[in-house]
């Protein structure tokens, strides 16, 4: 492999990565600062791809408008699933949370199949995105992608920011760590629990916004993306974002160069990785903090 | 109390409240209604079945019993020892592509098959156990799915196995000495009562295995692990025990389920097909044998209902949707299963007021 | 407890006890389809349903003087459904005659069902080499292809087009495998070979890491096998890393049917091989599509010829017996001797219950398929292993 193509192949490892980790991270937070396992949150993808499908003829070029549409209306719906089901599964133990959670799946999947029904539908990239840049004669690197790599780059940045230097940050890192000590501090914990659902499903949203036109959107999408974020919690560790970023660049790599050197296996690697790490460290790489 | 183990489980994920993974439990061995009466009833009317149903719905009923087989394994982990696990499929596909591969062309004989399928099964289980026994709580169930995944992936994408179309059972199994053939499962009728064997074998052994010493460890692990290992009790072997075992016999089920479709797929070790059998044992109650087969058999029925056009006319297509909004009802209204319900019945019939039957609290 | 487990068993039964049996020779002809009527391939099951309906039309609605029923299943292209699916028509609605379906691996489960319990199959699309191999029986006959003939064809093209390394890249399943070794065989031929052959999970579309591998191994052509959905991201991808500009793009004419209006200019001029071409400028295929669009205000593909020649050939054997379905030997044999008058053009059926057609090279001109030569003329597919 000459440096070129290992340098594209470093491109979208990245890229896959980075995407991965916006899933993720929006998982690791509703599972650090909640404590519920969400088996829906895949369904969160989904919503974003099919949101990007719907509001395209809307928009059309205005990209990043529609993004921030998108988002929007996905943390209105995150807000509003929190209130009305997800406040109530904080009681339940964690075998109903998942039976729950998995129904909540079903009823996705196929309010999906009613509003958009079942085929496969491509979602193009805007017009002043399309084409690429050479890479020396080799083929050309889609713009789209280095645009989605560098959108999620900044989200992860931005939520950096806001988890460790706003005071909304530093609830949710204290509600994470003593959740009662923080009601008897007089916080809404309640509200300050819609908020960080609404943010999860919003960055998953946005991933699966971003990720349409890469992968076009079909049923069961959210299902795929779902067990791969869920090895990546587990890889770098319940409630901690910078473990889901290195965790999601790994899983990145490990899946990428797989497909190229072990092609048929490749599926199996990030499962192999998975099961590397939990005999080094059974927590996760980062163990707690963000 | 039990918000408060739900939220510190993903703080100090080190914390075991192993109670918060299944909720307050009856102990599962203790005498249900009618005793052993029940269960018998229940296999001779099964047994006789076949007397008044079409072949069609002998295949149904045929299905539902290895669905109950694959049940109760799982309830050994997650009813007795209060293990959940998201991976379970795992051994039911291992079990079944092993029947497929090793019978070739030619079929193969079943003294071969079924302790090949049942071990290999429960090797996987050793493996996938040891690693994650090494976590708790929401991990250990991360872990499992994690685990089911790569095996499904090892027979989706690799030539191990037949890739995403699945590999076809050419020749059925038979059981013979030198050139009599005792069984041959290829037949509609010995199919029958093998499985229906197999399930009551199944029911027995683990009825037995519940109410030994080793049994009995279970159930403190399930009450509360921390008790036991502060007596001096090391907990670790007894859950890998208990999950191997619950490997191989869901391997078992695998085997018939082979047999019976005579085709083997990938999807059988999908996560929702876990997710299936988790959901007949809290249809059925969790913590109780009776509630594992129950649970089996109302799952089944309740899918097949909704996706039956006759009745249901075109809401059958949307048969995920009314599924989904019904297992939430159930879950939600119901969290003790129908053999929860039947107690309540009972406890209000006979005039005292319900209470969960509540052995093995601390 | 014990009253809510016999009261659903007895539902069971009730549900269960068995509906009117087949019917021998009188009295309507009960067709199954098992077809996918949701998913990737939902559209390729609607164009097989209306062509075989089409025919049906045609004939005054009735085959061998009979009326046909239609029971319906939609096998979701679900491999791992495919048993249980095809049973609910043979087990529980004792249909007469099974056709379908667009998956190959779920015929592969019908094929063996329809042998288990000889019930008629007619197959629409599904080329899996093993149905007319291995798995052939005189119950079972098919009115498409093999999954060998459109890629041997292509190969031969390509050897003729002076490819000497060429590379593959396909879904991971028996489809993609068999149409990529025809292809294989079609350039080893002409002289040329194929250096490496790609594939990924179906049905995944994230291509990217494989057209980079692409790009880094500089074939002299690629051949790729997709359908539907696939079809139209990878020949956009192909087309957006600028790969087609350097290595041509070829591929059976699954590539580019009925795709042809999403992928737009990324797929202009690229060559395929089928064995139907939209402009075939025959009498019959000129009545054909001009009927299709009038009943169905829809351009018609080769999905629905297959459909229609379905019928066709199932009216055929009907036709030889009178319509009396007990007498399966004649109907079979009817049905694989009589030539069928195809809008493809004429073609008859081999041994193996497979067609041996002509296989026509085409090249995307706006949003048609233009017939550009006759690639291999009257192609039989080996038929490997098959006993008849």
């Amino acid at each position: 492999m000459d440096t070129a193509t290992f340098l594209v192949q470093c491109l979208n490892a990245v890229q896959y990565g980075l995407l991965l980790f916006l899933v993720a991270s929006g998982l690791t937070l509703i599972f650090g600062i909640m404590g519920v396992i969400n088996l829906a949150h895949g369904s969160f993808y989904m919503l974003g791809a099919y949101l990007a499908f719907a509001l395209a003829p809307w928009f059309g070029d205005w990209f990043v408008t529609r993004l921030v549409v998108g988002v929007a209306l996905a943390a209105l719906f995150g807000y509003v699933l929190e209130w009305v089901f997800f406040s109530f599964l904080y009681e339940r133990d964690h075998l109903q949370q998942v039976l729950l959670t998995y129904a909540l799946i079903l009823v996705f999947e196929e309010l999906r199949s009613l509003a958009f029904g079942n085929d496969v539908h491509g979602v193009p990239a805007p017009e002043w995105l399309t084409g690429g840049f050479h890479l020396g004669g080799l083929m050309e690197y889609p713009w789209y992608r280095v645009f989605a790599s560098a959108a999620c780059l900044v989200v992860a940045l931005a939520l950096y920011a806001v988890v460790n230097r706003t005071r909304l940050g530093m609830m949710i890192r204290a509600g994470a760590s003593n959740r009662d000590m923080v009601r008897g501090l007089g916080v809404d914990i309640r509200r300050l629990y819609r908020i960080v659902f609404a943010g999860g499903v919003a960055l998953a949203a946005l991933a699966g916004m971003v990720a349409a036109p890469l992968s076009s959107v079909y049923p069961g999408m959210g299902s795929s993306v779902l067990i791969i974020c869920f090895v990546v919690v587990v890889i770098g560790g319940i409630g901690s974002i910078t473990g889901a970023l290195i965790a999601s660049l790994l899983v990145g790599f490990v899946d990428t160069f797989g497909k190229v050197f072990f092609a048929e296996w490749s599926g199996v690697g990030v499962y192999v990785l998975m099961a590397i790490v939990l005999v080094w460290r059974p927590e996760g790489l980062m163990k707690r903090g963000f | 109390m039990a918000s408060e183990g739900a939220g510190n489980e993903g703080v100090a994920a080190g914390s075991v409240d192993v109670r918060n993974e299944v909720g307050a439990l009856p102990d599962i061995s203790r005498r249900e209604a009618g005793g052993w009466l029940v269960p018998v009833a229940a296999a001779l009317a099964i047994a006789a079945l076949p007397l008044v149903l079409s072949p069609y719905g002998q295949d149904v009923v045929v299905r539902i019993a290895i669905y109950a087989i694959f049940a109760l394994s799982l309830e050994l982990l997650v009813g007795a020892t209060g293990l959940v696990s998201l991976g379970h499929a795992a051994f039911l596909g291992i079990g079944a592509y092993v029947t497929v591969l090793a019978s070739g062309d030619s079929g193969a004989s079943l003294a071969l098959l079924v302790p090949l399928a049942m071990g290999v099964a429960a090797a996987y289980a050793i493996v996938v156990g040891a690693l994650s026994l090494r976590t708790r709580g929401v991990y250990f169930i991360m872990v499992t799915l994690a685990f089911a995944q790569m095996a499904y992936f090892v027979f989706h994408d690799t030539k191990v196995g037949g890739g995403s179309d699945g590999i076809f059972l050419y020749a059925k199994p038979v059981l013979a000495i030198g050139a009599t053939t005792l069984l041959d499962l290829g037949q509609r009728v010995p199919f029958y009562y093998t499985v229906l064997t197999t399930l009551v074998a199944t029911y027995a052994f683990i009825a037995l295995l519940l109410g030994s010493r080793f049994g009995h460890a279970l159930a403190g692990i399930r009450v509360n692990e921390q008790r036991m290992r502060a007596a001096g009790f090391s907990t670790t072997p007894y859950k890998l025990a208990a999950f191997t075992v619950a490997g191989a016999l869901a391997g078992l089920a695998g085997l018939l389920l082979a047999v019976k479709d005579g085709a083997v797929n990938p999807e059988l070790l999908s996560w929702h097909e876990s997710g299936a059998v988790l959901l007949m044992l809290i249809f059925g109650g969790i913590g109780s044998l009776r509630g594992a087969v129950l649970g089996a058999i109302a799952f089944t029925l309740l899918k097949e209902l909704f996706q039956s056009e006759a009745l249901l006319g075109p809401l059958a297509g949307h048969w995920q949707l009314t599924l989904g909004l019904t297992i939430i009802a159930f879950v939600a209204a119901l969290p003790r299963g129908l053999i929860g319900l039947g107690e309540r019945v009972r406890g209000l019939m006979s005039g005292r007021a319900a209470h969960p039957a509540a052995g093995g609290s601390p | 407890m014990r009253l809510l487990q016999i009261a659903s068993s007895a539902s069971v039964a009730a549900l269960l006890a068995g509906s009117a049996f087949a019917q021998g020779a009188s009295g309507p002809i009960k067709v199954g389809l098992m077809l996918p009527y949701s998913g990737t391939y939902a559209g390729l099951g609607n164009a097989i349903e209306n062509g075989f309906k089409l025919y049906v039309q045609e004939q005054g609605g009735k085959l061998g003087g009979r009326e046909i029923q239609y029971f319906k299943v939609d096998d979701e292209s679900e491999p791992s459904k495919g048993t249980d699916n095809v049973n609910k028509l043979i087990k529980r609605d004792n249909v007469d005659v099974l056709v379908g379906t667009v998956h190959s691996g779920v015929a592969l489960a019908m094929a063996n069902a329809a042998k288990a319990n000889n019930t008629l199959l007619v197959i629409p699309n599904a080329g899996a080499d093993a149905i007319t191999g291995p798995l052939c029986a005189a119950n079972i006959v098919r009115s498409s292809f093999s999954n060998w003939q459109p890629g041997y064809a292509m190969g031969v093209v390509a050897g003729q087009k002076g490819v000497k390394r060429a590379m593959t890249i396909t879904w991971a399943y028996a489809a993609g495998a068999e149409s990529t070794k025809g292809f294989t065989e079609g350039l080893e031929k002409g002289g040329g070979k194929v250096v490496k052959d790609l594939t990924l999970p179906f049905p995944n579309v994230e291509f990217q890491a494989l057209l980079t591998e692409i790009a880094a191994q500089k074939p002299d052509a690629v051949y790729a096998f997709f359908a539907g959905g696939g079809a139209v991201k990878f020949v956009k991808d192909y087309a957006a890393a600028g790969l087609n500009k350097t290595i041509p793009l070829y591929g059976p004419g699954f590539l580019t049917d009925g795709t042809l209006e999403a992928q737009g200019a990324s797929a202009q001029s690229m060559l395929t091989t089928l064995h139907y071409a939209d402009n075939l400028d025959t009498p019959k295929n000129n009545a054909f599509r001009k009927a299709y669009a009038i009943t169905y205000k829809a351009q018609p593909d080769v999905y629905a010829v297959q459909g229609y020649d379905a019928a066709q050939i199932l009216a055929n054997g009907l036709k030889a017996v009178g319509g009396d379905l007990s007498k399966r030997d004649a109907l079979t044999a009817a049905m694989r001797k009589t030539p069928v008058d195809s809008p493809r053009g004429k073609f008859t059926l081999s041994a193996a219950g497979n067609p041996v057609q002509d296989i026509y090279l085409r090249q995307v001109v706006g949003n048609n398929n233009e017939l550009r030569a006759i690639a291999v003329k009257a192609l039989a597919d080996p038929a490997r292993g098959c006993k008849l």
